[in-house]
């Protein structure tokens, strides 16, 4: 290696390392202060406590704004799922024109700003007469999962070997037989992957959900910004670090499931 | 192989999605776009005229751009080195940078420019570095200051730099840089010539979503910037949310819209390009 090499491999590195840490502060600071005891965000606390945890269950608003973003999360990602994959099954064996423009349609909400789908969706659904909060949630939220959902399955069934199936059938399997023995099992880690990085892309959404909330129906980032506004204190990132945590259990099972790599394809 | 299904016909398993998302997404989105260009007495563009008009909206879009594009290129001088590190990486390293990645972009919005307010305090973590390395004198605040945006906006996108680069790179084939370093070409000259080429439709890709995505942002500039500052995407929250001004806010919607998809358009035009020259 010359000189200007060594030079150039040294500052990439440099660069990466300072990055990782770049990239993870907001996530360790937030739980360094959430286990602080100091009312004020003094970094690193002057002790260790559990108080803003103590608190999480009588604050206000919290608990139903977390039973409502759950609800929402794994019902939307469950619809998701359903349309997604028979979407994404089409989209792979169809032989029907305009296959790449729907691929992009689908994942598309993905690459539109937030702000303005919650606003065509809320003057939309108005326009339709869908008023109900809740059931306006809901439906924005596939939305929401969706892409999720039809990028990762997508990936999963383009590496599928279709003749596996036909195989089954020779060997005697009904129809649905070999659909629920070949190609479920192969699909199972896309759906559980894809599945949970959908329910957290929902349960963390704030620019659609902001649209559709009320007094009574707020999901946990609209609360949450609530709280920060009213009156911040650690007791945000005692959330937050639950939150953290939730992200932590999906990247591990990612990884078990399809690793580590391809959780980062783009 | 599918008997009660020809392939030609497959459409149909995609019907109820391509319905869900024409009904509650794409008329949506048409109606508001309608809405824009039609008043009571047929098509007109007074909404559009009125909001270029002002010289307050020119201040709006100017901010919305100067800091979009300081956030992507900050991202682009941090993202670029470590997607480059990210392909040469094995064992630990590896294992460590993909984490740094993937894990944050799992954790919402919120949670981080929370944690963003708190880093860029006077009495922050930020502060308290530059004090004790000395480049500051004293701690000053970068909460509710530009600055402060640009760093706490950089850290949320900076996987979406990364990421595309990082998808190019690794399919760069080590031996090309090889053959160019025996046929005599110097380092720079082989980054000029082999790798940046490469990456090229990767780093278009990079800067296309950070672009877009520091143009819409709205929690970050809500947190860390407060309501004195406004970018297209702030004015446009508050005239619903808060203003309660439907026709201001359907005219920044539908620009912020228009700038978005041009953006991502444009970039997935230019890369194809770029891809094919190659």
């Amino acid at each position: 290696m010359t000189a200007i090499e060594k030079l150039a491999t040294a500052l990439i590195w440099t660069i990466a390392s300072l990055a990782v840490i770049f990239l993870m502060a907001p996530l360790v600071i937030t739980v360094a202060v959430s286990f602080g005891d100091s009312t004020v965000f003094s970094l690193p606390p002057p002790g260790w406590s559990l108080r803003w945890y103590e608190r999480l269950p009588t604050t206000r608003g919290l608990a139903a704004s977390l039973w409502t973003s759950v609800q929402i999360a794994a019902l939307s990602t469950l619809l998701a799922l359903i349309l997604g994959t028979l979407c994404a099954i089409a989209l792979v064996r169809g032989t029907f024109p305009g296959r790449e423009a729907i691929t992009t349609f689908l994942i598309s909400p993905l690459m539109l700003p937030g702000l303005v789908v919650g606003i065509a969706m809320l003057q939309g659904f108005r326009a339709f007469g869908l008023r109900d909060t809740w059931t306006s949630l809901l439906v924005a939220h596939v939305i929401i999962t969706m892409p999720y959902v039809v990028r990762t399955v997508l990936a999963a069934l383009s590496l599928f070997d279709f003749t596996l199936i036909e195989a089954a059938r020779t060997l005697g399997c009904s129809y649905l037989q070999a659909i629920r023995k070949v190609l479920v099992p192969a699909l199972a880690p896309a759906f559980l992957t894809s599945g949970m990085f959908a329910f957290l892309a929902s349960m963390d959404n704030y620019p659609i959900s902001i649209f559709f909330t009320d007094a009574w129906t707020k999901t946990l980032p609209i609360q949450m910004l609530q709280l920060v506004e009213e009156r911040p204190d650690p007791m945000i990132a005692a959330v937050s670090t639950l939150l953290i945590l939730l992200a932590v259990l999906a990247m591990i099972v990612g990884d078990r499931l399809v690793g580590l790599k391809r959780l980062a394809d783009f | 192989m599918m008997r009660w299904l020809p392939r030609d016909r497959m459409l149909w398993l995609a019907a109820p999605a391509l319905f869900y998302l024409a009904f509650f997404y794409a008329m949506p989105l048409i109606y508001l776009l309608g809405r824009s260009v039609i008043g009571p007495n047929g098509p007109t563009l007074s909404l559009f005229a009125g909001f270029f008009a002002d010289e307050y909206n020119w201040r709006v879009i100017g901010n919305t751009l100067r800091i979009a594009l300081l956030v992507t290129l900050v991202s682009l001088v941090i993202g670029y080195p470590v997607a480059l590190a990210l392909a040469r990486a094995r064992g630990l390293a590896q294992v460590m940078l993909l984490t740094a990645i993937i894990l944050p972009l799992s954790v919402g919005v919120v949670v981080k420019a929370f944690a963003w307010q708190i880093v860029l305090r006077r009495d922050g973590a930020i502060a308290k570095l530059l004090v004790a390395t000395g480049i500051w004198d004293e701690p000053q605040r970068l909460l509710f200051t530009e600055p402060g945006l640009v760093i706490g906006a950089a850290n949320v996108f900076l996987p979406f730099m990364i990421l595309p680069i990082y998808s190019v790179v690794k399919l760069i084939d080590p031996r090309l840089s090889e053959a160019g370093a025996t046929l005599g070409a110097s380092p720079i000259y082989r980054f000029r010539k082999i790798i940046l080429p490469l990456t090229m439709p990767g780093l278009i890709s990079g800067m296309a979503f950070v672009f877009s995505l520091s143009v819409s942002m709205f929690v970050i500039p809500s947190l860390l910037m407060g309501d004195r500052f406004q970018t297209l995407a702030t004015l446009t929250g508050r005239s619903f949310l808060l203003m309660r001004n439907e026709a201001l806010g359907s005219a920044t919607a539908v620009v912020l819209l228009v700038l978005a998809v041009s953006i991502v358009v444009g970039s997935t035009i230019l890369s194809r390009r770029i891809g094919k020259a190659a």
